[in-house]
This record gives C-alpha cells, structure tokens and sequence, in this order.
C-alpha cells in the first residue's frame, strides 16, 4: 500500500524538503492510517477528497459521453435534413417515425445537450473533480474540511445524475424547453410533450445538483480559508486555488436563486400558481393563470445564469495558469494581476445577466447599462490572455500534452472572446441573438475552452491521481484532432449566424433564405461527429493508463507546488509525516542563480542562497 | 435565495395587475414571539459560558416553545389570509399573494430545520454535554437561530412596507 511509503520517499524530487518542527498534525494522521478500510468505504463511500474527485471526474466523463452523443443525434438531423433515419430506430425507438427524427425530441435533445454539458460535465465534472482533488493537495491539508459533506455532495450529485439520466428514457420524453427553461413553454405540459415528466424530473434533478453544489462550494470555501499549511498565506496560494475558491462563492450566491426560480416553476406547474404565467390560450383554451410574467423568470434564471458561465470557466483559467507557467518553465506573468482579474470578473459576472435579454423588452436605457458592464468584463478578460501569452513569450515550451491543450484553451478563449464583444452591445445583439452566431460565441469561449481546460487538468495531474503517466503520442492525436475539430465546426457557425441563421430550428429547408447553407450545415455536421469520436483515443488513454500506464515519479513535470510533494501515490492524509511548510510563491521556475530550474513552495529560502533576491535574504533564517 | 425571492417581488409588483391586499395583523404577534425566541437563545447560550446548565434547558426549551408558537402563529395568518381571499394558487389568485404564501413556507421550512437544530443541542444540553468548553453547537444554533429571526424581520418590514 501506497500509503506505508517511507518518509524518505518525500524528499526524492531533487532538492529535498527542510526540516520543520513538530506539527499537531502528526497525531491526527495515524487514526487514518492504521486500519484497512472495507472496500466499499474506499471506494463507493469513500470520505477522501481524492476518491471523490476521481468520482466526479468518471460520472463527468461518463456525462459528456452522453451530451457528445446528443449533439451528434441532432446535428444529424441538421446536416442531412432530408436523409432517412431508420438506422437509429435501434437506439431511438419510437422517436424515429417515418425515417424521420421526431420535432419535439429534436428540442429534447437540444435541451438536454445544454443541461448535461453545462451542469453536468463542466460544473460538476469540472469545478467538481478539480477542486475536490487539487484544494487540500495545494494547500498543504489532509483533507476537506468536512470529508462527509465532500463525500453527501457527490451522492447528491449522483442521485441528481441518476434523475436526469433516467428522464432520457420517459414516455413523454425528457425536458425539451432549452436549458434555459423558460416558461410558458416549460410550464404547461399541453404546450409540448417534453415539459410534462420530463420537466418535472429536470427540476428534481436540478435541486438535487444545487444541493450538491452549495455542499460542495462551502467545504471548498471553508478549506481554503481555514486550512492553509503554515506559510501559505493568500498571496503565495497558487492560481488554481484563486480560481476554485472564487468559482465556489460565485457557485454559493447564485445557485439559491436557481433554486427560487426553479421552486416558482414547480409552484406554477403543480400548485395552480401564477409566477410566471398570464394571459395564455392553448389550442383556444383560456388558462386561469393570471397576472405572472414570463420575464421575472428570465430575470432569476440569469442571475445563476451568467455567474454559471464563469463558474464553468474559472476553474480552467486557474488550471491553464498552472500548466502554462509548469510547462514553459517560467513563472507566471503577472500573478497579482491574475488573481485581480479573477476577482474582478466574479465581481462583474453578477451585474451582466440582462445581457441575456436584450430582446425581452427591457428598457434600451437599461440595456445601455448593462452592455456597459458586459464589455467591462473584456477588460479582465484581455489581462488575463495578455499574461498568460506573456508567460508563454521566450518561455522554454514543453510541449506535453497538458501543455498542448492549455495553448488551445488561450487560443479557443480569444476566438470566443472576441465575438462576446459583438454580442454585448445591445444594438448588435438585436440582429444577431438566436442565431448561429451565438451558439458560436458560447461553444468556443465557455464549451470548448472549459473543455480543454479540463483535458489540460486530466493529462497534467492525471499522474498524481492515478500514480502512472498518461500516453503522450495519443494525447497529441487527441490534440490535434479536437482542436482543429473545434474550430471546423464553430468558425462556419459564425458565417451562418451572422446571415441570421436560427437557432433551435429542427428543420431549415422550409426557408429559401437558408438553404444556400445546407453544405455547410452538412460541413458543421460532419466535423463535429469527427470530433466526438476523436475523443474516444481520449477515453481509450485514460482507461488503460489507469492500469498500464507508464509509472510515474514523484513529480513528472518538475512543478513547485505542494501536491509532487506527496507520495506518488498519495494516502488519506495526504502526506506520510507532518505537513510541509511553505516559504515561497508557487512559480519560482527558472529563477537566475538557481540551480534547477524550479524550486518548490517549501524549500526555504535559507538553502537557495545564490538565487535569493536581496528582500528574499532578509527571510532567509 | 430570499434576496432573490425579495427582488423578484419587486419587480413583479412594478409590472402591474398587482392586487393589493392588508397583511394580517396576527404577523405582527408573530414578529414579536420570534423576536422574544431570540432573546431566550441569546439568554441560553450566555448562561451555557457561565456553566448554569439548568439556565441553559431552561432558555433552549423556551426557544422550542416560542419557535412552535410561531409556526402555528403563521398558520393561523395563513388562514386569516385564505378568509380574506388572499389565495396561493388557483383561479382567483395574483401573485402578489402567492409571494406572500412562498415567502412564509420557506421561511417556515427554515424555521423547522432551525427548531430540529435547537432540539439536538437541548438533547445534548440535557446530557450536560453543554457548557463553557462545549460551546461549538450552542454557538451554532444561537447564530442560525438569530439569523432566522432576523430574516423573518426583513421579510416582515418588507411585506410592509412593499405591499
């Protein structure tokens, strides 16, 4: 067992670590220690925060197996429109009628694309797997601050997967509103077959997956806080941790007001409520409804609404900082600047969510106001491509494949990024909302870049988690493969968008204005059905390295933060004897006078003499 | 989640087709009992520091008390509120009563949870396993119970003042 590694084991990654004294720590390790755990404790049960992020990272792979699988159901439907069907009446069953896909299970799909990838995949799978694995080991903490609420947030995530999963499979279909929900249509189960059990269970589900969530976010928030080694004060935090604790109180503040929305729903749907409905007929049926708006529904969603998009995106920011920094054995640039940013977009990512409804009829004066805040947000935004490009320049690149996918992150953030300023200006957004271009916008700077956010995380602590390294050449396969598949499929989206191509269409050829598109549709179509399975070499990597991967050494990538200085295999408590200490920032890479070319957090200052700053020599005892 | 509740109302109500009804006066009784639960926790947790421990089941065991006589004071303006047709849903509701109903419930859905918190820590109080080096879940509670009635104070004023 890993876990009885001699302490010698420690100091194995070239310069060593200094003795410390005595922590209280010690004597709590060995209640962990000593007793072998029934495997169902170890791994089901399990109340270590590197099980459960393991856990979350295979359901979140499991999850995006089952979006990528959506997408390419409805952009069948989208390049070959007139093509027939039967050959997925297999896997689709009566939703195949006629060769054809049905309508409402084409909007299904569409829906439970969004929910899947947005909540599911890159929330949970995400935010979930990185912040549970990455917070203690970074921090110098022997685990969560509360191991069973760590391990209920997982459960509770399940049973909420568990929920939606099987929603897939109803009668009437599942959810099929859009992700976004809006009532009426999510509201009234005459209006379309989706928002019958369908709704119900996504609403279930999504409780559940708040639930898990706020769990989640307060054990991050409050192990960040309180569970810091000695030394590591905030200013010497390594940028992952920045973002994660900051993505936690994003998640935190916004998810209730989810939970007020979805509970107003539930009331409107099964208790005769008006929140969000007045004034409607179906099939020429008045509706007693009266007096709710539509709109005040909209207002709540985006409020989590927009803070979700950064609580997707943070997380892989603060990872490809890591990387960039690891991998160009350099430190990062501007690391204040970095963590101000990140602040200053967690600030900012709550006063924008109208940017979302532009078109509701608000008032142009207050859409004036916020397009003014929504281009703030490029400000943050630019200093952070601005450093890390820096950090890259004259860097002496390794091109590992975490490193590859991080690049593409910077690469795939500025494409998306730059479209976000189009759509942020209320005037532009008139012409350009529900098209194409948006589905564009959002694909690149918040799907595909959370995407290879987090395939940069998985290749890069892929060996800290599993103890052996992932394979480089299919990493780069897989690289290359996806990242030109991205950009295949969403540039021509912008062209299509930008004629008004509409979105959430099931069918387009019933519009003359359209029809010149169809190649590219089929173009779209055709590449990003490529792409999805390009990312089966990924899943093939990940499942047999686990078990014949090449053995990893302590610390791979020659990086300076607290986690290679763990066993390889790390036990429960994380380290085998007292808790490092930390005495330096976290990106001492290349530091002139050195002699390697990295230091790491805890070696002090007292045994770097001839790299030592004239300040630093003042803390050298 | 109750600032969104809160902000969601106001919204809502600037929109029009908003039917304004009187809040029942028996809100504000309920105000003061939850006001009163307050002070006896506060009183229950000062005595715990003091070690007076029948001080402490005293003050915990008012706290249930008043806590439950607040739920019930709720109910009773629920049903003051349905005697004034002041209706959740249905056909003749608007959601400027139905607001109200949701405010409450999840209030009174916190409360309940609040009054379960303050049960464990009696339990334990009645076990003498509460006092001046045990203060961690009396500590607890006193704070989540304040914040209970703070809240239902703000939701209070506001109804008041917003109706």
């Amino acid at each position: 067992m890993a876990t009885n590694l001699p302490v010698s084991a420690q100091s194995q990654g070239g310069i060593g670590t200094a003795p410390v004294p005595h922590t209280e720590h010690d004597d709590h390790l060995h209640d962990h220690e000593h007793h072998d755990q029934h495997w169902l404790w170890k791994y089901v049960f399990s109340q270590d925060h590197k099980m459960i992020a393991r856990q979350f990272l295979i359901t979140g792979m499991f999850w995006a197996v089952i979006g990528g699988l959506l997408s390419s159901l409805f952009r069948l439907q989208l390049g070959w429109p007139e093509a027939t069907l039967d050959w997925l009446q297999p896997l689709l069953g009566k939703w195949i009628a006629g060769g054809k896909l049905d309508p409402e299970f084409y909007l299904a799909l569409v829906t439970m694309h969004g929910t899947i990838m947005v909540f599911f995949v890159l929330t949970a799978g995400l935010s979930g797997t990185f912040s549970n694995f990455l917070i203690p080991l970074q921090v110098g903490a022997r685990d969560m601050a509360s191991g069973f609420m760590n391990m209920l947030s997982y459960w509770f995530f399940f049973l909420s997967s568990v929920i939606m999963f099987s929603s897939l499979f109803l009668e009437t279909g599942p959810a099929a509103a859009g992700w976004t929900i809006y009532p009426p249509l999510s509201a009234l189960p005459q209006a379309i077959s989706g928002s019958g059990m369908g709704m119900t269970m996504w609403l279930v589900s999504m409780v559940f997956f708040i639930v898990s969530q706020l769990l989640g976010g307060v054990n991050y928030v409050t192990t960040v806080i309180n569970m810091r080694t000695r030394g590591m004060s905030m200013s010497k935090l390594p940028l992952t941790i920045w973002a994660f604790f900051l993505t936690a109180i994003l998640g935190i503040l916004s998810f209730p007001v989810l939970f007020s929305a979805a509970l107003l729903l539930v009331f409107d749907r099964s208790f005769g409520t008006s929140f969000f409905l007045s004034d409607i007929y179906i099939a020429g049926q008045a509706l007693h409804n009266q007096g709710g708006s539509p709109v005040l529904f909209q207002h709540l969603f985006w409020f989590l609404g927009h803070p979700e998009v950064y609580i997707v995106i943070m997380p892989a920011m603060g990872m490809v900082s890591e990387i960039l920094a690891t991998n160009a054995r350099k430190p990062i640039f501007g690391y204040r600047a970095m963590i101000g940013s990140l602040i200053g977009i967690s600030l900012l990512s709550f006063v924008v969510w109208a940017h979302h409804m532009f078109v509701t009829g608000m008032n142009p004066f207050l859409g004036s106001v916020f397009m003014f805040l929504t281009l703030i947000i490029a400000v943050p935004s630019g200093v952070k491509v601005f450093n890390w490009l820096a950090t890259l320049w004259r860097g002496n690149i390794r091109f590992t494949s975490a490193m590859l996918f991080a690049i593409g992150f910077v690469s795939l953030f500025i494409s998306g990024g730059l479209t976000g300023i189009i759509l942020g200006n209320a005037t532009l957004d008139i012409q350009m909302h529900n098209t194409y271009f948006v589905v564009a916008h959002f694909h690149l700077v918040m799907g595909s870049s959370a995407f290879f956010g987090l395939f940069a995380g998985v290749y890069h602590w892929f060996p800290k988690m599993f103890g052996r390294m992932m394979d480089e050449k299919l990493g780069y396969i897989h690289f290359w493969l996806t990242f030109i598949g991205v950009y295949l499929v969403f540039m021509p989206m912008h062209y299509v968008g930008i004629a008004g191509f509409p979105r959430r269409y099931y069918s387009w050829t019933g519009f003359d204005a359209f029809s010149q598109f169809a190649d590219l549709n089929k173009f779209i179509s055709a590449a990003a059905i490529i792409a999805f399975f390009a990312q089966f070499i990924f899943i093939f990597n990940f499942f047999y390295s686990i078990f014949r991967g090449r053995r990893a050494t302590q610390n791979p990538w020659n990086s300076t933060t607290l986690e290679w200085t763990t066993p390889i295999i790390p036990g429960h408590g994380n380290w085998p004897g007292e808790i490092p200490a930390v005495y330096r920032w976290p990106y001492d890479y290349s530091k002139p006078g050195a002699e390697t070319d990295f230091i790491p957090q805890n070696v002090p200052y007292s045994q770097t003499a001839s790299s030592n700053l004239p300040y630093e020599r003042e803390l050298d005892d | 989640m109750f600032a969104a509740f809160t902000s969601g109302y106001i919204v809502r109500r600037d929109e029009g087709n908003w039917r304004e009804f009187d809040l029942p006066m028996s809100l504000l009784f309920n105000s003061i009992v939850i006001a009163l639960s307050s002070a006896s926790m506060q009183w229950a947790y000062y005595s715990s520091k003091q070690d007076e421990v029948k001080r402490v089941n005293l003050g915990l065991l008012l706290t249930l008390g008043l806590g439950v006589v607040f739920l019930l004071g709720q109910l009773h303006a629920w049903s003051e509120l349905v005697a004034g047709h002041t209706f959740f849903g249905g056909a003749d509701a608007n959601p400027s009563g139905s607001f109200v109903y949701v405010l409450m419930g999840v209030h009174a859905f916190h409360l309940i949870t609040g009054l379960i918190f303050v049960a464990v820590v009696l339990k334990r109080s009645l076990n003498y396993q509460v006092h001046s080096r045990a203060m961690l879940s009396i500590g607890n509670a006193t704070i989540y119970w304040h914040f209970l009635g703070g809240l239902w104070w703000y939701l209070y004023l506001f109804l008041l003042l917003n109706h």
